[in-house]
Order: structure tokens, then C-alpha cells, then sequence
């Protein structure tokens, strides 16, 4: 195993509350200090930091990947490839592949695929309920035991609320993390925009928040009743932070993610009927947006994600109802971040500890910091270069996203998986 | 957004897909157009050779006789070269894309295509799509926008009426679901009328409404009080089943539309309604056939308005002379 | 001749006594006479007096039968036509202000032929200039004239006419 040092890049580990200019030492895949050199130590690789942020590896706590049965969309290859250039070490894998993470052959195959594209770190979410249906529940326990890291029920509407107290109950008794999108199928009904100003106008299919705030009730009232452990995930407006910071005052073991994309766009910037925009959940309105940018900075949301979706060009080309939701969204997550902070919505450190320490604590990880003996996990990045987002640097296989030709700072220059350099 | 899709650089009529971002100095252009070729329908010859050599193509996702006649009807008294196809949904979602539909058509030299199609948005997707030289007329698209109906509205009201700027004008039933109320809103206000009322209960109203340029009012009477034009939507039987009315007689009871509820305008107060018209659920057939009604002049308006849209959209692009 | 000072009710006397001879001459039965808008509506209404035909003046509007609407587009404020309703078989006497490339005369004849099917159709102008493009020419004219390149000659009215020559916008 190569011994690697990393030289005089500005350190943020939120972790270990480091941010300071200094070297990062690393050997047999693991951080072995941050601070002084080791006695003896000879690097066999030297990565210049100078002017750049050194900090761990990001940890995203939701993706789609497209493997298996989607192909079309993407790869296992080609998006561990764009996750690897955008400083991202760690993956979770929505369950609604195809088929569905629900038997411990899927998620194995997974594995085996993550492997061979030299990027083992993606982390399966198994299906709470076979087949994603909603009835019957799955075994959770032998997808755990084959490599599944929580339960989830991706996209998918789990209507019947019987089904959803014994699956939690269950998963709870597996000590699993259930990570749940809320969302009322039935007040969804089938909508395709955020129920307001915007899709009165275009006359858009359009969904309350309220399907998102009365399905993240239902399911707070069932965590407290069976002590599941429940991490809400791609919250999208500003009612569910405060019912989430209510939850966590009333001392209810519950965390929280926002897709970054929620961060910055609400339904004003959508260009009439563009399907770039699509997404579910919708883009909201700007007091949402604004009040989703305090919850993270108060830790009301614990964590940011992608929530990668690539799509094929197929899907987005038809009018807007009919085409498939999701952004592709690996490589724009820094510099994202990075404007948050210009933004100052967030600092720097608490921007990457959104990113690293946090998830890493949701999901249980040894991971997410620069702590020594841990794998290391580094992304380095330079805060002020500057790319556009086109062919020539775009790796994700789907190129659905808004940002399409538009200028982006912030640029992943080296990214480290377990002491190996997979990006640079 | 919507005027720069729409709009070629020097400010006339490319595509015709909605009212919003069009000024009131081009929608008053649209209407006096529509005024010269109302003009011939009294005349022994109706045709016209100005679009003579072109092709339009009316591609029609959502069964619909009336609208497809009269735009069949005006493309043939413009000369042009017309094609009707009627792709039921179910073909397509058996066989091409939307996008595929397109692009075979474009292959045979079609000059123009008028479409309607039960999605939002499909007309503005289309017009992205097409060829540069190609034009698109929106015949309706899902809850959206159907300018084509709201324009003749206007040049009915106009006919009557002729000054917009006093008006006040009732738009009564289910806006939620309306693609011509949409429609009729923006028209309205951007040739300035006094105000625009929207009269519906809630579960047909859509959220935030006002952002529009509405006033809401859920009781009839008062909603029409001092009216100067009642305008009728007509009521589908779908709302019933999905629980946003409990049945047609009681939605006529508060919202249908009597001689003595039209008593409550203005008495010079004009009724209209895009059609078909439900008899006895939105209206009583003695006020649709009574004399208020301007109904089936909407429908012989109908073919001026589509030719003048067709007309100035087809005009030549680039620098004129 | 200076077209500055060109007599106007002299000329429309001339045309008058003109078309009389050519009604002779050609056996013009019940002649209905068409004016061309604008200009040509106001010489036709003038010759309509002189000539003393009870039939009302027929009008006649070329906006949608122009042959440069690919080039450039619409003129929204048209008048539809006025004519009666069977041309089958009459005499027309078409009229209007000034024949120059010869388009407009096309583009009138195209209209009155989708009308039905006239006997006969004379032609007569006020003033016929240089410039013609397509092979037509009037039975009569008031008067002709040569202008130089980039001249544009235009009649005004209703009252009182008179006739201007301008420079057109753009011309070398």
C-alpha cells in the first residue's frame, strides 16, 4: 500500500473541529496523521494541496446508480466515475433497481459490480417490502447480512399504515436504519409540480406540501411508537424542518437529509416546462428554500445529499408531466456547497461536515473524517477553479441537469477511496 | 420565457402556444387580422391564397370534432394544404413517442402544425423540437392554455362590447381543470379590463389563484353582481367521481346559471361559454338560448380568429424587406 | 411633363371621355366599375359620377392576394372587399391610382376571377409609370410618365387629391 502525503492544503475535518493549513500522511490505506510527520515516514506519492481544501471523502446519503436493469440510464462504471471526480467515497444505493433490492442476490450482485468498477463503497439500501409494493415486508435481516446498510422504500408509496408500523417494528428489531422519503401517495396524487403560484399558471398536475408534512408525521407518531430509527430523507419544505426540530426537542431518534438541488432552486427558476426541473419532490417556493438553508445550518437537517438520478435523454423529452423526475447531481455537489457558503448560508466547515461527518454518524460509518487509523477517505479540491458543465467534463452517463452550460467553481482535484487514488 | 419561444427576434408571431408574455399591441393585432377575414364569411368566395403551397398538419392527441373542424375549416379557407390526425393516447403509448410522432410528420414538409394534447406543456415542447421553419399553433395543451378559445372570446367580447377598459367580467365554474379559463385570465388582463372575477367553489378553484389577477368570490350572487360578461366553463362529469362535487344538481343549484341569477349583472351583461355547452348543470337552457347569449357567435368567430393566428404565425421569419 | 404639377381633374375629364370610347368600342354592356383601395377607389369614385352608373362602386382590396406575403407578412387592418356577389359573365372596369410593376393588376384580376368567371376587364389608371414587371398594361391611361431610380410616385386624398413624388426609404 503506497504511503501518500498530502501537502500544506487548508484541513477541514469537522470531525475533529481541524481547520487549519497543514500535511495529511497516509499508509497501508489508512490517515496516519494530520498534525506532525511520522518518525520515518517516505512518501512514495506527494499531492501538492496549495491553495486547496483537503478534507474527507464526501458520503452521499442517496443515489441511483442504475445497476442493475436500468442500464440505458447509467452504470455502475460510469457513475462511480463521476462520484469519484466529484469527491464522493462513499455511496447509498436507492432500492428501487430493477429488480428491487430486495433479496440479499441483489444486493450481492451490487457489490460485485461496485467491486469490479474499483469503487467498493456503495452502500445498498434494501427494500423494506418486496418488490417495493408496499405489503409484504422483505428480509431485511439477510439483506443486512449481505451488505445492505439501512431500508428504504425509495419513490415508492407505502399506503397502508398497518404495514408500515410492522415493517418499522421489524426493522427496528434488526437494529436497521430506515430511510424514508415521506410522501401521501394519495395527496400526491400524481401531481408533477409544487402546488402553488407557479403550477396554477401552467396548469400543472401539482402536489401540497402537505403530502410530504402529514406523511412525515404519520411516520414520526410510528417511530416513537416502535422505536425504529428513522432518517427522513430529500425533505423539501419548510414545515417539515420544524416538525423535525420538534421531533428531535421531544427527544425522538430521528435524522434528516436535503437534496442540494433544494438549496438553490425553488419554482421560480424553473424555465417554463423545462423537464430539467422535474423532480420529486417539486422544487418549492423561496421562503422554503430559505428556511431548508436554516435547518442545515442549525442541524435541524442533519445531512445534505445528491440525490442522484441520470437519466437517459428519452426520459426527459416529451411535456413536462410525462417526463421522468430526477437530476443528475454527483458533480455539481461541491460546487453547490461551495455557493451555499458564498451564499452564507453555511461555513465552510459546517458545509463539509454536511457532507462527510454528519452522514457518517446517520448511517453508523467509520468514516467521514480525517481521524487517524481510519480508511482514508480525502477529497481535495480547489475552491476557485472554475469548468463548465458540458461533454468535455461531464462523466455521469445522464446528463439531466439544469446546470447544462452553465459556468461552476469549486473542482475536485484528487479523491482518495481507502488510502487509493481514484480521481485526479 | 413564454415570449421568447414564441416571438421571433423582431417581435412577431412564430408559435402560437399561449397568451402569456404577448402584449396587448399583438393581441389587439390578432384581433383586427381576425376582424378582415370575419369579414368574408358573408361573401360568396371565403377563400384566401395567402397560405396557398403550405401544409398544416392538425395533430390532435385529445378527441375534439368542434375545435378540429374550425381549424380545418380556416387552414382551407387560407389555401393551404391541410392533414387531421387523431392519435387516440392509447396509440401512443403503444407505439411512438410524442417525439417520433414529430419528426415523421416533419419528414413529409409540413409547414405548420396545430396541436392538442391532454399534457401541460406539449405544445411548448413540440415548438423546442421542430424544425426552425415550423410553426405551432396550440389547440389546447392538458390544464394549461387554450389561446386560440380565449381570443375569439375577446373578439366577441370586442364585437359587443368594444371597449375592454370598463369591464368586469365573471369566469364562473371549474377554473382547477380549465385550460381556457387560464387562458382567458391572461387575455383578459393584458387588454386591461377593470377586473377579472373567478366564481367556483374551493375544490375547484387552484391554489393561490389570485396570483392570476383574480378576484375569488364561492357565492354566485355575489359574484355577479354588476357583470358586464358571464362566462360559462363548462362542467365535466369526472368531477363528481372524484370527489370535488357531490352532483350535478346541487353544483346547478349554487352555480348554475338562471335567468334570475343573470338578473344580478348588469342587464346589457353578454353570456358565453367556450361549449359544448351541459344543459342544466352549468346552464339553463333558456339563458343559452336567450338573448344575452353570444354563444354561437363565439363559434362563427371561431374560424376568423384561427385564420388570423395561423396567418401571422406562418408570416416570414428574418428580416422583411 | 413635371409630375408636380399634374392637373388631376383634367386627367380624370380625359379618362372619363377615354372610357366612354373604349365602352363603345368594345360593346361593354352594364359595366360594373372596381375600384382598387385606396387610390384606386377615389379616382373610381370620381369616374363612377362622370360616367353616371347607377350600380354602386365596387371595391376591391388586394392585401390578401399580394404576392410578396412570403417576404413580408401581413397588414393587419384589411377591409374585406366589396362586390357583388356573381361576376359571371359582366363587364368590369377595373380602376386605380397607378400602374407600375404591374402586381397589383395581377393580384386584382387573381381576385376577381375567384369571383366567377367576367366577360370582358378594362383597365384603366390615373397614371401609368416606367417599371413594369409582369406583362399586363392598362386600356387607358391619364397619363404617362418616367420616373428616375429610387422615385416612388403616390396619389393622396380623399380630398383634395394630389399627386407627390417621393424618394423611397433605403434606395441607393
Amino acid at each position: 500500500m503506497k504511503r501518500i502525503q498530502i501537502n500544506h492544503g487548508r484541513i477541514i475535518d469537522p470531525a475533529n473541529g481541524i481547520d487549519r493549513i497543514g500535511n495529511v500522511y497516509i499508509a497501508d490505506g489508512k490517515i496516519l496523521s494530520v498534525a506532525s510527520r511520522p518518525d520515518g515516514f517516505d512518501a512514495d506519492i506527494q499531492i501538492d494541496a496549495n491553495e486547496q481544501i483537503v478534507c474527507p471523502g464526501f458520503i452521499d446519503l442517496s443515489t441511483r446508480l442504475r445497476e442493475p436493469g436500468q442500464s440505458r440510464k447509467a452504470t455502475i462504471k460510469s457513475e462511480t466515475l463521476a462520484a469519484a471526480s466529484a469527491g464522493v467515497t462513499t455511496l447509498c444505493l436507492q432500492p428501487d433497481t430493477m429488480p428491487v433490492i430486495d433479496a440479499p442476490a441483489v444486493a450481492e450482485l451490487i457489490k460485485d459490480l461496485a467491486e469490479k468498477a474499483g469503487y467498493p463503497q456503495i452502500h445498498p439500501i434494501a427494500a423494506l417490502t418486496q418488490k417495493l409494493e408496499g405489503t409484504e415486508l422483505s428480509a431485511m435481516l439477510s439483506l443486512k447480512q449481505a451488505g445492505c446498510i439501512a431500508v428504504g422504500h425509495a419513490n415508492e408509496p407505502v399506503k397502508n399504515l398497518l404495514i408500515l408500523r410492522r415493517a418499522m417494528e421489524y426493522a427496528a428489531s434488526h437494529d436497521l436504519l430506515l430511510m424514508l422519503r415521506p410522501n401521501d401517495y394519495w395527496l400526491g396524487n400524481n401531481g408533477c409540480a409544487h402546488e402553488g403560484a407557479l403550477a396554477t399558471r401552467y396548469g400543472l398536475p401539482s402536489i401540497p406540501e402537505a403530502a410530504e408534512t402529514i406523511a412525515l408525521s404519520q411516520c414520526l407518531e410510528l417511530a416513537e411508537l416502535t422505536g425504529c430509527r428513522v432518517h427522513f430523507g430529500q425533505l423539501s419544505c419548510k414545515r417539515s424542518v420544524i416538525k423535525i426540530q420538534q421531533a428531535k426537542n421531544d427527544g425522538l431518534r430521528v435524522t434528516a437529509n436535503v437534496a442540494m438541488h433544494q438549496l438553490h432552486l425553488t419554482e421560480n427558476d424553473m424555465t417554463p416546462f423545462d423537464s430539467a426541473y422535474h423532480v420529486l419532490p417539486p422544487l418549492r417556493t423561496e421562503d422554503d428554500k430559505q428556511y431548508l438553508r436554516l435547518g442545515v445550518a442549525a442541524g435541524t437537517l442533519d445531512g445534505i445529499c445528491s440525490d442522484h438520478q441520470p437519466h437517459d435523454l428519452d426520459a426527459k423529452l416529451g411535456a413536462f408531466p410525462e417526463t421522468e423526475p430526477g437530476i443528475s447531481a454527483l458533480e455539481t455537489l461541491l460546487p453547490l456547497l461551495l455557493k451555499l457558503v458564498a451564499d452564507g448560508a453555511l461555513t465552510l466547515p459546517e458545509g463539509v461536515a454536511a457532507l462527510t461527518s454528519k452522514p457518517a454518524e446517520i448511517l453508523g460509518l467509520q468514516r467521514g473524517a480525517l481521524t487517524p487509523g481510519l480508511p482514508a477517505d480525502v477529497c481535495i479540491f480547489d475552491p476557485k477553479a472554475q469548468w463548465r458543465v458540458d461533454a468535455d467534463h461531464w462523466r455521469s452517463q445522464g446528463a439531466n441537469t439544469p446546470y447544462w452550460g452553465q459556468t461552476m467553481q469549486g473542482l475536485v482535484t484528487h479523491t482518495l477511496q481507502a488510502g487509493r487514488v481514484i480521481h485526479s | 420565457m413564454s415570449a421568447i419561444l414564441q416571438l421571433t427576434p423582431e417581435g412577431k408571431l412564430k408559435h402560437f402556444l399561449t397568451i402569456e408574455g404577448l402584449d396587448k399591441s399583438l393581441l389587439t393585432e390578432i384581433l383586427d387580422l381576425a376582424e378582415s377575414f370575419a369579414g368574408m364569411s358573408d361573401q360568396q368566395v371565403k377563400k384566401v391564397p395567402i397560405l396557398r403551397g403550405k401544409t398544416i398538419v392538425n395533430l390532435f392527441f385529445e378527441n375534439s370534432t368542434r375545435t378540429r373542424t374550425t381549424f380545418e375549416l380556416a387552414a382551407k379557407r387560407l389555401s393551404a394544404d391541410v392533414l387531421s390526425i387523431n392519435i387516440a393516447t392509447s396509440a401512443t403509448s403503444k407505439g411512438e413517442s410524442l417525439l417520433d410522432t414529430i419528426r415523421n410528420l416533419e419528414a413529409m414538409f409540413v409547414d405548420m402544425f396545430v396541436v392538442r394534447h391532454a399534457l401541460s406543456g406539449a405544445a411548448h415542447f413540440i415548438a423546442q423540437q421542430v424544425a426552425p421553419h415550423i410553426s405551432v399553433i396550440n389547440a389546447g395543451d392538458g390544464q394549461h392554455a387554450h389561446p386560440t378559445q380565449a381570443m375569439l372570446d375577446m373578439f366577441t367580447i370586442r364585437q359587443i362590447k368594444k371597449d375592454f377598459a370598463p369591464l368586469k367580467v365573471a369566469i364562473i365554474g371549474d377554473i382547477l381543470h380549465s385550460r381556457v379559463a387560464r387562458s382567458e385570465i391572461v387575455a383578459l388582463n393584458a387588454l386591461g379590463v377593470t377586473e377579472v372575477r373567478v366564481i367556483a367553489p374551493k375544490t375547484l378553484l387552484p391554489a393561490h389563484v389570485e396570483t392570476l389577477g383574480v378576484k375569488v368570490f364561492y357565492n354566485l350572487n355575489e359574484g355577479l353582481k354588476d357583470v358586464d360578461v358571464v362566462m360559462m366553463l363548462r362542467l365535466q362529469k369526472e368531477r363528481m367521481s372524484s370527489a370535488l362535487l357531490p352532483s350535478e344538481s346541487e353544483y346547478f343549484k349554487c352555480f348554475g346559471l338562471t335567468e334570475d341569477k343573470l338578473k344580478l349583472a348588469k342587464p346589457d351583461a353578454i353570456v358565453m361559454h367556450p361549449g359544448p355547452i351541459n344543459r342544466g348543470v352549468e346552464i339553463d337552457s333558456k339563458v343559452a338560448d336567450g338573448p344575452q347569449s353570444v354563444i354561437l357567435k363565439q363559434v362563427s368567430n371561431g374560424i376568423a380568429i384561427r385564420m388570423a393566428v395561423m396567418a401571422m404565425a406562418m408570416q416570414p421569419q428574418g428580416t422583411s424587406a | 411633363m413635371n409630375p408636380n404639377h399634374i392637373d388631376i381633374p383634367e386627367l380624370i375629364d380625359q379618362l372619363a371621355d377615354r372610357l366612354k370610347t373604349i365602352i363603345a368600342e368594345r360593346k361593354l354592356t352594364n359595366p360594373l366599375l372596381i375600384g382598387i383601395r385606396t387610390g384606386g377607389v377615389w379616382i373610381a369614385e370620381r369616374l363612377h359620377q362622370k360616367l353616371q352608373i347607377q350600380e354602386p362602386l365596387g371595391l376591391l382590396d388586394i392585401s390578401f392576394y399580394r404576392d410578396d406575403f412570403s417576404q413580408i407578412g401581413m397588414n393587419p387592418k384589411v377591409k374585406p372587399s366589396q362586390l357583388p356577389p356573381q361576376l359571371e359573365g359582366r363587364d368590369i372596369i377595373l380602376i386605380d391610382d397607378v400602374f407600375y410593376t404591374g402586381r397589383t393588376i395581377r393580384a386584382a384580376l387573381n381576385e376577381i376571377f375567384d369571383y366567377g368567371r367576367p366577360n370582358q376587364v378594362v383597365l384603366a389608371v390615373l397614371i401609368e409609370r416606367d417599371g413594369r414587371q409582369i406583362p399586363l398594361a392598362p386600356d387607358c391611361a391619364g397619363i404617362r410618365i418616367a420616373l428616375n431610380p429610387g422615385q416612388r410616385i403616390k396619389l393622396t386624398g380623399p380630398e383634395p387629391l394630389s399627386v407627390h413624388v417621393e424618394l423611397v426609404k433605403g434606395a441607393a
